[in-house]
């Protein structure tokens, strides 16, 4: 694949992993793959934005050779220090040890510690600007979105906005720009990635969207550092987070269960149609078959979660505890959750479980559902008033 | 005088200790940090802390 041209003299020169299946050690399932973004921009100086994953540094390298030979690179700007984005940095300094490098300095900080590479640090703050020649770059600081050094580079000559991880996608694709892949696609990808990886963080990007807001500055196409550029409609990914981070939902409802011998699946199946019955769009997930990120994402929707398990050792199915758990950490914004399961002595999966979505931040819908051994008939039926009951509340808040 | 613990990351403010990489002395109450100040640890500023009991 050649360098792609953004305009005039700016080219991706990343690189697509197809094969990337899961991010972060194993715990973030990229099921579509992802690419490795990063920039050249060619002017009086030379100026790489950003590398690519370690085993993609050769490839970058290449599409760099097409356009300008890599020992020329005068600066480059490491937005985050994450090894996605700054592992080829060691092989780029190779080819050009003189290239300044610029980045925040928490940025430094990281660097220092990855690489422990001698190299010339420039550290930049909110408003620092670097003149290329014909064009420049400004810095705004991101801590934490999302780690401490994150950075967005700014381009004012062309409304370029390449704010690294933010706005992002693992979406491996054949092309890089926002008009030539399926727009679902692309915004379930964006959604996949907020809600594992940001949503704990909404109250940031909250505030950071405010913040460039107020800075009054056009942004005409945004090159995030996984995935398709926004160049057709920035405005669409800037609107989606603001959305996300508020919590904004729809009347639509998350069932998670596992279940031992059948009974918790039957409530389960009972609760979904009491949900339903009342027009409110529901989603179940038997967690021990789902994809835990898939669920997450599902919450980005959904304003209510409803769990479920059987009690075992008088507390619930470990094989939810993953899910429970990154729940726990990833604080879904603005949602309801309520817990239900079935037992045979003694209780103790529904309290654990309330436990759990309190910590994630959820406020509880209602008294959570119990029932012995096997549900009957009518012990269905109150599952699906039960049912009913949260979906009302759901709808009441319309 | 009270410890403050930021929400994003965990780092909780010792006024006993104060923060020597931005240069506030031992005994500064966390009221009395400027406005300015960040996290040591995460960068995130001073409306991201809460009061520990």
């Amino acid at each position: 694949m050649d360098p792609v041209l953004l305009k005039e003299g700016i080219y991706w020169v990343g690189a697509v992993d197809w094969d990337m299946r899961y991010f972060h050690g194993p715990v973030f399932g990229t099921h579509r793959g992802t690419t490795y973004n990063s920039y050249l921009i060619v002017d009086e100086k030379i100026t790489l934005v950003d590398t690519v994953y370690t085993p993609f540094a050769g490839e970058m390298l290449e599409r760099i050779r097409k356009i300008v030979d890599p020992s020329r690179i005068d600066y480059i700007v490491i937005n985050h220090v994450e090894v996605d984005h700054s592992g080829a940095l060691p092989e780029v300094m190779k080819l050009a040890p003189q290239a300044k490098i610029f980045c925040s300095a928490k940025g430094k900080a990281g660097l220092l510690k990855h690489y422990y590479g001698d190299w010339d640090y420039q550290v930049v703050e909110t408003g620092t600007t670097l003149s290329l020649g014909k064009r420049s770059l400004s810095f705004i600081e991101a801590p934490m979105l999302h780690w401490p050094d994150s950075m967005f580079t700014y381009l004012p000559e062309e409304a370029l906005l390449m704010p690294n991880d933010a706005f992002g996608q693992h979406l491996a694709s054949a092309f890089r720009f926002d008009d030539q892949v399926d727009n679902r696609i692309i915004m379930e990808e964006a959604a996949r990635y907020y809600a594992n990886i940001l949503y704990p963080l909404s109250r940031l990007v909250l505030k950071k969207l405010e913040e460039v807001k107020a800075m009054n500055i056009p942004i005409a196409m945004i090159a995030p550092s996984h995935g398709v550029i926004w160049r057709q409609n920035p405005g669409q990914i800037i609107e989606a987070y603001q959305r996300w981070a508020s919590g904004e939902w729809f009347p639509k409802a998350v069932v998670v269960y596992d279940t031992m011998w059948g009974s918790t699946a039957a409530m389960a199946r009972a609760i979904v149609e009491g949900i339903v019955s009342e027009d409110v769009d529901t989603r179940l997930f038997k967690i021990s078959v789902r994809d835990i990120n898939s669920i997450i994402t599902e919450l980005l929707e959904a304003r209510l979660l409803v769990v479920g398990s059987p009690t075992i050792n008088r507390g619930y199915l470990s094989v939810l505890s993953p899910f429970l758990d990154d729940l726990a950490g990833l604080k879904p914004v603005n949602r309801l959750g309520a817990a239900f399961g079935s037992y045979g002595w003694s209780k103790g999966a529904v309290k654990a479980i309330e436990a759990k979505l309190e910590a994630a931040g959820l406020t509880l819908a209602g008294e959570g559902l119990e029932i012995l051994w096997v549900p009957d008939s009518g012990e269905l039926e109150s599952c699906r008033e039960w049912g009913r009951a949260l979906a009302r509340k759901v709808k009441a808040e319309l | 005088m009270e410890k403050w613990e930021c929400e994003v990351c965990g780092y909780i403010y010792d006024p006993a200790e104060g923060d020597s990489s931005a240069g506030i002395k031992p005994g500064t109450p966390f009221e009395e940090l400027p406005d300015d100040w960040v996290c040591p640890d995460c960068g995130v500023g001073k409306e991201e802390f809460t009061k520990l009991d």
